[in-house]
Parts: structure tokens; sequence; C-alpha cells
């Protein structure tokens, strides 16, 4: 990376969490530059999930400091609710609100935190339809639709809001494998029209595509960082090549 | 082979036929049965037929006891479910202190001790005279009061059966906590919960026979009045009985019909 002449998007400062005597980070810090796509892999339990988690204070950072386009995440209610209407999330399992249909699925948090019209909230969600490809299941409930159409919908759920951050944690491997490539194509798309991008996933083909950065983590920290093919093909670390060699096959 | 075929056909045929008659709700014809030969009871004699009319004036006072108490308990119980899972700790603790001591003490006892002694108390608080508050109203601050507490369980039970995943997808997208419980928890909950408040409102309506302690002129109150001077005791403790569970049977089907429409919607 040349010297950025911003402040970087997320500025993760020495974040640390423990549950209990366990340390799920141990001094994190990053940077994620605005436009960037991020991925985060690793083992299960390295604390991949959790630090993406901290960005939006789903969890509660113990020590440290996390700063979203400069405003700091800490404990203030009111920051926390500005900071989560910048940064979109897309989980594992969608978490879709099955009570309602996917068209008020998109448009729920745009009415009630972006306080638009319905005619307006109606109008981007038809236009995000468009884009995740979906619009004739607009009426549908999410229960009706397929695991790739459900993260779609919920991707297009997050863009609603017009976030300058999209954190991804897993988006795919709760889906078979058939529906995987759906859902990874809208995120190309995103990726290409410059959206700032955290991902937590193994899907090597989108790292390679799409991520300007890879992080390896381990028992909580930041083992290796660098351009993606540099970190595929030449790890420095014994615990990197472990684990890629797992992975890769 | 034919044959052995056929024959399989024939035997599959018995199983099938056995097991609808298994499944055949015999226990609503048995109960149909009894209460078919009451209701011939009641049209052809004329004894009956005075008593029954005697309990049908009651059954007003009970529905709408009944009614009347459940939609406040309602209100109540969604107040103390929420305060139940709520991070306030005044709110919390308050809501489950109430709970645990009405769910401590007999419902009898109860509503004893809210008819005249707690309404009384605050009666005078109020600086109103002990009898300026009738005694249906008496009984439906105790069932109020009571099945608060039991509605509030039912709340809690449901809003706790939402996964943590849906409060964090509505959190992330920048919604209050008040906001996504209002939004996004609360209605799955209470879909989920539907089954057990119609339960609750059955019980309710069995359980405002217990406010004929306090002389409120439900059916079991005018029922124990009539055998007091009439001493018909079997009649009258037997159509009383039917009543309740007519009642009771005609309410549990009307909610099924009412729970298969919601599913159905979502």
């Amino acid at each position: 990376m040349n010297t950025p002449a911003t402040e970087p998007m997320i500025k993760i400062e020495d974040v640390s969490k423990y549950y209990g005597s366990f340390r799920a980070l141990d001094r994190v810090s990053l940077n994620v530059n605005s436009g960037e796509v991020l991925m985060i892999v690793g083992p299960s339990g390295s604390g991949k999930s959790t630090l993406l988690r901290c960005i939006n204070h789903l969890e509660i950072p113990d020590e440290g400091r996390i700063v979203v386009d400069g405003i700091t995440v800490n404990n203030n209610e009111a920051h926390i609710n500005a900071v989560r209407a910048e940064v979109g999330m897309v989980f594992q399992r969608f978490e879709l609100f099955p009570h309602l249909t996917v068209l008020e699925n998109i448009c729920l948090a745009q009415q009630k935190v972006r306080k638009r019209s319905r005619q307006e909230s109606d109008q981007i969600a038809w236009q995000l339809l468009e884009k995740v490809g979906i619009p004739e299941q607009a009426n549908k409930h999410p229960p009706q639709l397929s695991g790739g159409q459900q993260q779609r919908v919920a991707i297009a759920r997050s863009l609603a809001m017009q976030p300058k951050v999209m954190l991804f944690d897993e988006p795919t491997s709760a889906l078979d494998p058939e529906m995987i490539k759906e859902v990874l194509d809208v995120m190309l798309d995103l990726a290409r029209e410059g959206m700032t991008m955290v991902v937590v996933s193994h899907e090597m083909g989108f790292a390679r595509n799409a991520a300007h950065k890879v992080v390896f983590m381990d028992q909580g920290r930041v083992i290796e960082q660098g351009a993606p093919d540099t970190v595929f093909s030449n790890p420095q670390h014994e615990r990197t090549k472990l684990f890629l060699s797992r992975i890769l096959r | 082979m034919a044959v052995d075929q056929e024959q399989i056909i024939t035997s599959k045929r018995d199983v099938v036929g056995r097991t609808n008659l298994k499944q055949f709700p015999w226990w609503f014809l048995i109960i149909l049965a009894i209460a078919g030969y009451m209701t011939i009871r009641i049209i052809i004699d004329p004894l009956y037929q005075g008593i029954f009319n005697t309990i049908l004036q009651g059954i007003g006072t009970t529905l709408y006891v009944t009614v009347i108490s459940f939609v406040f308990a309602l209100l109540l119980g969604l107040i103390l479910g929420l305060g139940r899972v709520s991070t306030n700790p005044i709110w919390r603790n308050l809501s489950i202190s109430y709970i645990e001591f009405i769910r401590g003490v007999p419902m009898l006892v109860l509503i004893f001790t809210i008819s005249f002694a707690v309404v009384p108390m605050f009666a005078r608080t109020f600086g109103l005279s002990n009898n300026s508050v009738s005694l249906t109203t008496r009984a439906i601050i105790a069932l109020v009061l009571i099945y608060g507490a039991y509605i509030a369980e039912i709340f809690r039970a449901g809003i706790e059966s939402i996964g943590r995943g849906q409060s964090e997808a509505a959190r992330s997208l920048g919604m209050s906590r008040v906001q996504s419980m209002r939004y996004v928890i609360l209605p799955q909950a209470i879909r989920n919960v539907m089954p057990a408040l119609g339960n609750d409102l059955i019980a309710l309506l069995k359980d405002t026979s217990l406010v004929s302690v306090l002389g409120v002129r439900e059916m079991t109150q005018v029922a124990r009045l009539s055998v007091s001077t009439s001493f018909r005791y079997e009649e009258t403790y037997f159509i009383l009985t039917l009543f309740y569970l007519t009642m009771t049977l005609v309410l549990s089907l009307l909610l099924q019909w009412l729970q298969r429409r919601v599913g159905a919607k979502g």
C-alpha cells in the first residue's frame, strides 16, 4: 500500500477480547482502507468472527480501540447505533426476518432507522432486488426461498442502508455447493464497485479474484498478512502453511 | 406372482384401514355422546330445563369476567414478560419478584387476599370507600393480577425462543433495542406462543368459577344459590359441568381454527 492520504475506513488498534480466561483476540491491529477488500482466513476458533463482530460492536472488545469512519466504537449506545447504520453485516445463517416478506425485510430498517418514506424505501428495495437478481421473489417469505436466494436478500437488506462498509461472516458456509456461486457473484460485483469489505471466508476463488489483502489469524492473533497471491503461494509461517495445505489440498 | 401382489395390496389396505380407525378422534365422540345425553335430558325434562335456564343467567357474567380479565392479563403479562428479559435491573427484578410471588401462592388464597386485603388497601390510599369497588371488579382485578404473572412466563419463553441472530441482525441494521424487540422479536414470539396463550384463556374461563367465593353471580355461584333452595344437587351440578365442558370445547375448537388461519398466512 502506498501511504494513504486519507484516514483508513476501519482502524483496529491493539484489540483484545477474553471469554473468561480464554483469549479470543490477542492485541490485534489492522487497518482497512476505503474501497479495500480484506479477507480474514484461519482455523475455527482463531478469532476471525469475533474480530468481525467487534467492528460493529456485536462483541465488546475488552482492550484496544476500533475507529470506523472516524467514529470510535465505544459503549455509548448512540455511537454504537451510528456505527451500525454505516456498517452492513451479512451472517452465516442469513438471519432474515421470517415473519416479513422479502420486500418488507429490505424496507424495515430503511423506514425505522433511516426514516425513509414507504415509497422511497420500496423503490430502493426493488432496485436492490434487481441488482441481486431476484425481483420475482419480492413478495415471498424467506422460508420459501433457497439458501442462496436468502443470502442475496440479506445482502440487499444491508445495502439498502447504504453502508460505507460491509462485513461478511462466512456468508457461503451454510449454503449447498450449487448456490455458493450466485452469492459470490453478488459479492464480486460489490467489490468491483469499490465497496469497503471485510470478509471472513475460506472461498479461495473469491480471495484471488477480489481481495486486496488477506489476513491469516490463529489463536486470536494476526499471524500473517499481505496480497492474496503472496500469502497463498508463498506463506512465511509454519501455521499458515499447515492451514493452507489443509484447505487447498 | 399376481396372487402374491393382490395379497400384499389387500393387507396394505387392511393396515391403512386399521390405522384410520386407531387415529379416529373417538374421545370426541365419547364426549359428544355424554353432552348429547345431557342435552336430551334438558330438552325433555322440565326439571332439567328449569335448572338449565337458571344457570344460563350466569353465563353472561362468566364470559364478561373471562374476556375482560384476559385482555388486561395479556397487557400485564406483556409488561412483566418484557421486564423478565430486560437489561434494566430494576424492571427485571421487580418483574421476577412479582411473578415468583404470584406463582408461589394458591389461586383461591390470592383471590381472597387481593379482593379483601389489597384492593381495600389501595381504595383507602386513594380515599375511596370500601364499598366503591364492586365484587365483580375485585374478581377481575384478582384474575388479572394472577394470570398476568402466568402469561408473563409465556411471553418470556416466546421471546427466548427467537434466536439471538435475529436481534443481532436487527441491531446490525442500526435498529435500537426497542425497535428490534417491537418489529423483529415480538411479532415472531407472539406467533410462537399463540397455542400457549389459548390454553391460558381456557384455563382462565374455568378459573372464573373460583370467584364464586366472592359472591359474584357467575355460573357457579348461580348454581350454588339455586341448589341451596332446591336441594337438586345431582341435576344442578351435572348441568353446571356440562356448561363448562361445552364452553371449553367450543373455545378450544375456535382457537384451533384461528391458529390454522394465522399459521396459513405466515
